[in-house]
């Protein structure tokens, strides 16, 4: 089943433009691009919540730096993506390992507060570089360069994104069965029983932490290219929150949690927002729903009884 | 025989009481040492203290010649000085045999660090083929794929003692390691808790005296914070201080006849029975 459904659903992510186009839809090619670069964002964060066990409200912050890097480098004049984009995923890598130093001695309650902290500071931090955009945020002049794809063109990009977002989707997955994965799982299972087998706990945390922060700052470097801009918003709180719904919506510490949420959260937001001006309300519900009728999100529904 | 681990002088106190009030014990290598005590007279809190799970006020701990006061309780199982728990402690959604597995990986001298991202742990074979040893060691052979959740109590101890034996410790702490279990799972783990002998050295707490006093080389007593008596449990039974502190009652087997508990291996499959609750002191 499985072997099938995964080479099913890229192919389908590789031919959804084509059938778009013969529709004459060709706008919701951004749609969809928006949603899976929020999916990348939501794996990432579902990684350092599922696996790692670790509810973190403060992820917007690194996906904002990300947005940032791109735009900052590009405002210099660096544009090629090969250097920009790895360079997103290195700032937001560092950023969250000062984070996680700090905020990974506390848990539970403590450990979102701080989290979230830190992330409010980033984000007064960039709406402080006046030289920068300042609230306004900062234009990019044009999508990052390739030297196979043409970004700028919405086909090209879109495709950029599903290669990333698959690649990001394996490597989680290798890495979830590889040792530094099965310590995750005794990590969240059993903090205690791991420092009394001898794992260094603190700093397998810390690693969780800083690849998602990575892949959260990768996935900010498209998002800029997205919408050409990379605002103050995208680190803001509440963003920090959708991400979070995104998670706990699709399934938390599932492998395709972050992306049926963010799938399902921002295709909502989309149709109801076409047929409703109260979409946030139906939103909401379709939350509550799922919050009181399906613990484990949708991919727990989807999987029925399975666990992980 | 040298000793292994060295307290002295080892204190600890909440507040206004002193748990641990000024503790010096040996335990030589090789020993199956016994610590005894009746209910509240600090030996949960001893563990701690030798495991690293709590930080002591005052006094040494002394590991294999090294002063290991400072460190935390997993760079003091890196030496191998591991503890199992009272409460059973294991990885609840996981398999009996990763369970056991994760334990075995935890040895970083004998595989490297867990920091390896890419290749499947489960593709490991050396392993994985130790994990599946020490399941059979234990006597869970046939439970490798159940969750451990769903393992029987008995089961559950088992698991225990092998993800301890996984880390091949050099001196293991086993706190109550037959807390709720019924007289033939009791019997099970004595047996092999009795296989251990020789091989690992053993700092055992245990409130079934008819047990400790068949198990262990030596036995110490602990009341109120403090070491009454250390010696043979021959000694120890005829010790006068231990038979005050006792007050006469709850322990001390005077029944000789008992046959010593003999090493073997079969562990225990559900027995279901009645709990002997260990109660946490």
């Amino acid at each position: 089943m499985k072997r099938i459904a995964e080479p099913a659903l890229l192919a389908a992510a590789l031919v959804l433009p084509f059938v778009l186009g013969a529709t004459g839809n060709e706008f919701y090619v951004g749609v969809a691009t928006r949603i899976l670069i929020f999916a990348l964002a939501a794996t990432a964060l579902n990684f350092i919540v599922g696996y790692g066990g670790m509810v973190a409200f403060g992820h917007a912050a690194f996906f904002g730096l990300g947005a940032y890097t791109v735009a900052i480098l590009m405002n210099h004049g660096i544009t090629a993506a090969w250097l920009t984009w790895p360079a997103a995923a290195a700032v937001a890598a560092v950023a969250s390992l000062g984070v996680g130093l700090i905020s990974l001695r506390t848990r539970g309650v403590y450990f979102i507060m701080i989290t979230l902290a830190f992330a409010q500071m980033l984000f007064y931090l960039v709406v402080s570089l006046k030289a920068y955009g300042g609230d306004d945020g900062l234009p990019l002049a044009s999508r990052s360069a390739l030297p196979a794809l043409d970004l700028a063109d919405d086909l090209h990009f879109y495709f950029a994104v599903v290669a990333l977002l698959a690649a990001a989707l394996a490597l989680f997955a290798r890495i979830d069965a590889a040792r530094f994965g099965r310590a995750l799982a005794g990590i969240r299972q059993n903090e205690t029983r791991m420092e009394a087998l001898g794992y260094p706990v603190f700093r397998l945390k810390l690693a969780c932490f800083v690849i998602g922060g990575a892949v959260a700052g990768l996935a900010g470097a498209l998002m800029a290219n997205q919408t050409g801009l990379a605002s103050p918003n995208l680190l803001y709180w509440t963003q920090s929150g959708m991400l979070l719904v995104m998670v706990i919506l699709g399934g938390v510490g599932s492998r395709y949690g972050g992306l049926l949420g963010a799938l399902v959260l921002l295709g909502l937001e989309e149709w109801l927002a076409a047929i409703t001006e109260h979409s946030a309300l139906w939103v909401g519900v379709a939350l509550l729903l799922v919050a009181s009728f399906a613990p484990r999100g949708i991919a727990g529904l989807l999987a029925g009884r399975r666990n992980g | 025989m040298a000793d292994l681990l060295a307290l002295d002088g080892l204190a600890k106190h909440f507040g206004g009481i002193r748990a641990t009030d000024g503790v010096t014990l040996d335990v030589r290598a090789g020993e199956l040492h016994a610590l005894i005590g009746p209910n509240g007279a600090g030996k949960t809190t001893l563990i701690h203290l030798v495991s690293g799970a709590l930080a002591a006020d005052e006094g040494s701990v002394r590991f294999d010649g090294d002063d290991v006061t400072r460190l935390t309780m997993h760079e003091r199982a890196g030496r191998g000085l591991v503890r199992s728990y009272q409460i059973t402690s294991i990885f609840p959604h996981l398999t009996a045999l990763e369970n056991l597995r994760l334990a075995v990986q935890s040895r970083r001298q004998d595989w490297g660090s867990s920091f390896r991202f890419w290749q499947p742990a489960a593709r490991d074979a050396a392993m994985t083929e130790e994990a599946a040893a020490l399941l059979a060691e234990v006597d869970l052979a046939g439970r490798g794929t159940a969750q451990a959740a769903d393992l029987a109590h008995g089961e559950q101890r088992c698991l225990e003692l092998g993800m301890a034996l996984a880390t091949k410790p050099r001196l293991l702490l086993l706190d109550e390691p037959l807390a709720g279990m019924g007289r033939e799972e009791s019997e099970r783990m004595a047996a092999l808790i009795a296989g251990l002998k020789g091989r690992v050295t053993v700092l055992l707490v245990e409130h079934d005296m008819d047990i400790v006093f068949r198990l262990a080389d030596r036995i110490s007593v602990l009341v109120a914070g403090r070491i009454v008596a250390t010696g043979t449990p021959d000694a120890i039974r005829d010790d006068p201080h231990v038979r005050r502190a006792y007050l006469g009652d709850e322990i001390v087997p005077i029944d000789r006849t008992l046959p010593p508990v003999r090493a073997q291996r079969p562990c225990g499959l559900p027995l279901h029975g009645e709990g002997r609750r260990g109660d946490g002191t």
